[in-house]
């Protein structure tokens, strides 16, 4: 039985955490005067023996992508903290910035002397605008206090870090996109090779890492690798912060050691579905993953067993959903959400997607032929590994899985014009279920310090 | 367009970058902030303060969803439609405050206080459905708390806070915020000067401005795909140029003799194929990159770190 465990969250109940006061006191910038006493090349040893793995979605391991960065080129070399957090039911991230913001920059300082890098930017969503307003809040004071700036307690390394907002635009949290989008053009993928560690920002060489990565690397140094590797399961370590939502009684944030079952976050932190329904599709990282059904409740929160389960772990944002709701309005949601999202450079995904939609659209309006299912397969297979980057992949993602678990729920809707009985029609016209369940209740941020933004 | 004092500030975001086109999203935040949208004006501002030509400009503006090309209300509101918040009633929010104000999608209701937008998921969807006010989040609006809201505003009376954040101010100076300059009261304070700190702080040289097709490019290597024929009438042709006083550089464009020497394979491409690439950079394989040529003998990774390098690029996040 695993525990729920708080590492990264344990200052989220704090209600000032998100002063330099407040996380000083809670003990935050302990790790960064240990790091740097440590050579740079011995960190990225630590974070690599650590085995922490990226958090962004693709689980690649963290110290190895920095040992990629090639020195002495000549060039500046750039950390570039990805916050776009767009995949659909990922939040962990805003949460983080929201709450503990230093944990953040303490992360960037340590990362960057890792690094040997001065220049950091966070390239966040612009809808964040209030983690964004804690995150400027706490450069200031960092600055002031000298953990930013030129020469960080006296330790002649320098960091300067930019909070950069994008527009709204997915695409923009895949890498290569991301460097095109701070650079200030449209957020397009890159081909690779060169990959951003050899050629990223700038043509300089680039380590692009999600913002929960990063937060885990002042533990690292803290408590050290022994400790890190002692949390987790043997490839992967650490803990994760999960994101449910969906249809269970307490969505939110919780962090789980890895190796916790799914079920075990679903009933011990958010206390079980919303009475009266039972588990019967979820989605174990976010939209982009293949959805698993109720049979793989027992498997664990660990990149390469969710792997064996025919899924993968992604962002590990848990959305759940019950045997009231349609898998296949669902897939419909997401396939518009990524019809919308596509940033059309290529052909497969920016076409297969409009026609995957529209497939759906008639399908949910009593349309649906037979051969509408193969049409689906089909289209699914042109787009996957044909498409530029993985957001092609990922929108085939649901709807090949849907059609893997639950082909009956197509084939009635195809054969009879509507869904099985049973199912709440028109997902969204369910009102009954709108809780106010909150994690927790400090919701309301107990001192807004930026006051009013005007 | 700017006024004198925004386009101090203006040129301020361009200096914070080590190259300056990088300023464009802020800047584009920031004609929003003026003029509550993307004006023809604002574009052409742009395109001055960065170099850019004005469709270079447009094209970036275009591309996200942030930027809107009519002129918003006082605040935005945002319903999120996405799968979890539609489960919770958040695809009802939006048909029903579509129908009560009788808007569709990014319109403006006629007294010009409010723009109405349904979003992508916006990354709170534990506090599903969600509703955000010039990006300010309301979470768990029931249809009823949702239209309690926009009668707030709509009798342009004080909003309740939201759940996350202050008041929302209204979408021009949430745009202010969003262009990374600090408070709009306080434009020199300490926010605003913290965040003009990096200026200059490049980490090294400043990187040269990148080619003409985007960052990261490299001059491919021309590799010759004609007949020794071919080259020989190629020659003889740019021969005859340079006798008729002309340089042939200059005349390829225009169809000349070089305009047939384009490479007929991209490298780049090629180097997917490790070390298969005509002219790949040796460089790459050194460095231990994935996909680039073997890797080095001595590999400290594990078989499944390997394995781990494919996957990024096939799984995402
Ligand atoms: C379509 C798409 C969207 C992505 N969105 C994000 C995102 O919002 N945040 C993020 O950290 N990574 C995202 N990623 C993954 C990044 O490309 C990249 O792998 C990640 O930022 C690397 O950081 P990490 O190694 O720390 O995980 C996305 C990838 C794809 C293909
Ligand atoms: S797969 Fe989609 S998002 Fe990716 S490059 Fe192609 S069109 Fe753009
Ligand atoms: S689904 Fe609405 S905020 Fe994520």
């Amino acid at each position: 039985m695993a525990e729920p465990i708080a590492v990264l969250s344990s200052r989220y109940d704090v209600p000032d955490a998100h002063t330099l006061e407040g996380y000083k006191r809670e003990g935050g910038y302990s790790a960064l005067p240990q790091a740097l006493e440590i050579a740079p090349g011995d960190l990225v040893a630590m974070v690599k023996e650590a085995g922490l793995r990226g958090r962004g979605g693709a689980g690649f391991p963290t110290g190895v992508k920095w040992s990629f960065m090639p020195k002495g080129t000549g060039k500046p070399t750039y950390l570039v903290v990805n916050a776009d957090e767009s995949e659909p039911g990922t939040f962990k991230d805003r949460e983080l910035m929201e709450r503990d913001p230093f944990q953040l920059l303490e992360g960037i300082a340590i990362a960057c002397h890792a690094l040997e890098s001065e220049r950091a930017f966070i390239y966040i969503r612009g809808e964040y605008l209030f983690p964004g307003m804690r995150l400027e809040e706490a450069m200031t004071e960092a600055y002031a206090a000298g953990y930013l700036g030129d020469d960080i307690l006296g330790s002649g390394v320098n960091v300067h870090v930019t909070l950069h907002y994008g527009a709204g635009a997915y695409i923009c949290g895949e890498e290569t996109a991301l460097l095109d989008s701070l650079e200030g053009r449209r957020g397009q993928p890159r081909l690779r090779p060169p990959f951003p560690a050899v050629a990223g920002l700038y043509a300089s060489p680039t380590a692009v890492n999600n913002v929960e990565s990063i937060a885990n690397v002042p533990w690292i140094v803290e408590r050290g690798v022994d400790w890190y590797k002692s949390l987790g399961t043997e490839k992967s370590a650490g803990t994760k912060l999960v994101c449910v939502s969906g249809e269970v009684k307490r969505p939110g944030n919780y962090e789980w050691p890895m190796g916790a079952t799914f079920r075990e976050i679903i009933e011990t932190s958010c206390e079980g579905m919303l009475d009266g329904r039972e588990v019967r599709f979820f989605a174990p990282g976010g939209s982009s993953t293949p959805l698993l059904t109720a049979e793989h409740l027992d498997v664990e929160l660990d990149f390469d067993a969710v792997a064996a389960a025919g899924s993968l772990l992604g962002t590990a944002a848990l959305m759940v959903y019950s045997d009231k709701t349609s898998v296949v309005e669902a897939a419909r949601n997401w396939t518009k959400f990524y019809e919308h999202e596509s940033c059309g450079k290529c052909t497969p995904c920016r076409e297969g997607t409009f026609w995957l939609s529209q497939v759906y659209d008639r399908m949910l309006s009593g349309g649906g032929r037979p051969q509408d299912l193969q049409i689906l397969d089909e289209v699914c297979d042109n787009i996957f590994g044909r498409s530029f980057c993985a957001l092609g992949d990922a929108a085939t993602s649901p709807i090949k899985s849907s059609l893997k678990y639950f082909r009956d729920e197509y084939e009635h809707l195809v054969e009879h014009g509507r869904l099985p009985d049973g199912l709440e029609p028109h997902a969204g016209i369910i009102t009954d279920n709108a809780a106010r369940h909150r994690p927790t209740d400090f919701a309301q941020p107990a001192t807004v310090r930026a006051g009013s933004l005007r | 367009m700017f006024s004198e004092q925004l386009r101090g500030r203006a040129e301020a975001l361009v200096d914070r970058y080590p190259q300056k086109r990088s300023a464009l999203l802020p800047l584009l935040h920031l004609v929003q902030h003026a003029d509550g949208h993307i004006s023809e004006d604002g574009i052409a501002e742009c395109a001055e303060l960065l170099e850019l030509t004005k469709a270079e400009v447009g094209a970036v503006a275009t591309f996200y969803t942030m930027y809107k090309r009519g002129e918003m209300g006082r605040h935005l509101v945002s319903v999120c439609t996405s799968f979890s918040c539609a489960v919770r009633g958040g695809a009802e929010v939006y048909d029903r405050l579509k129908a009560k104000l009788g808007l569709a999608q990014n319109e403006t209701s006629a007294d010009g206080s409010i723009t109405l937008e349904h979003a992508e998921c916006l990354g709170n969807c534990e506090g599903a459905p969600l509703v955000t006010v010039d990006y300010l989040n309301y979470e768990c609006q029931s249809v009823a708390d949702a239209e309690a809201l926009v009668d707030a505003i709509l009798a342009g009376e004080t909003l309740p806070p939201p759940t996350r954040g202050p008041v929302p101010p209204g979408i021009r100076e949430a745009s202010y915020r969003l262009a990374g300059l600090g408070p709009v009261e306080d434009a020199d304070g300490p926010i605003a000067r913290a965040a003009a700190k990096a200026e200059g702080h490049h980490g090294g040289p400043t990187p040269a401005a990148t080619a003409p097709s985007g960052p990261g490019w490299v001059a491919p290597e021309v590799i010759p795909t004609f007949s020794e024929a071919e080259v020989a009438e190629r020659e003889a042709a740019k021969a005859a140029v340079r006798a008729a006083g002309l340089d042939p550089e200059d005349v390829a464009g225009a169809g000349g003799p070089s305009a047939r020497e384009f490479p007929s394979r991209d490298p780049d491409f090629e180097a997917q194929e490790p070390g298969t690439a005509p002219g790949e950079k040796p460089g790459r394989s050194a460095a231990g990159i994935p996909g680039a040529g073997a890797a080095p003998e001595d590999d400290p990774r594990t078989e499944e770190q390997v394995e781990a390098e494919g996957d990024e690029e096939s799984t995402d996040g």
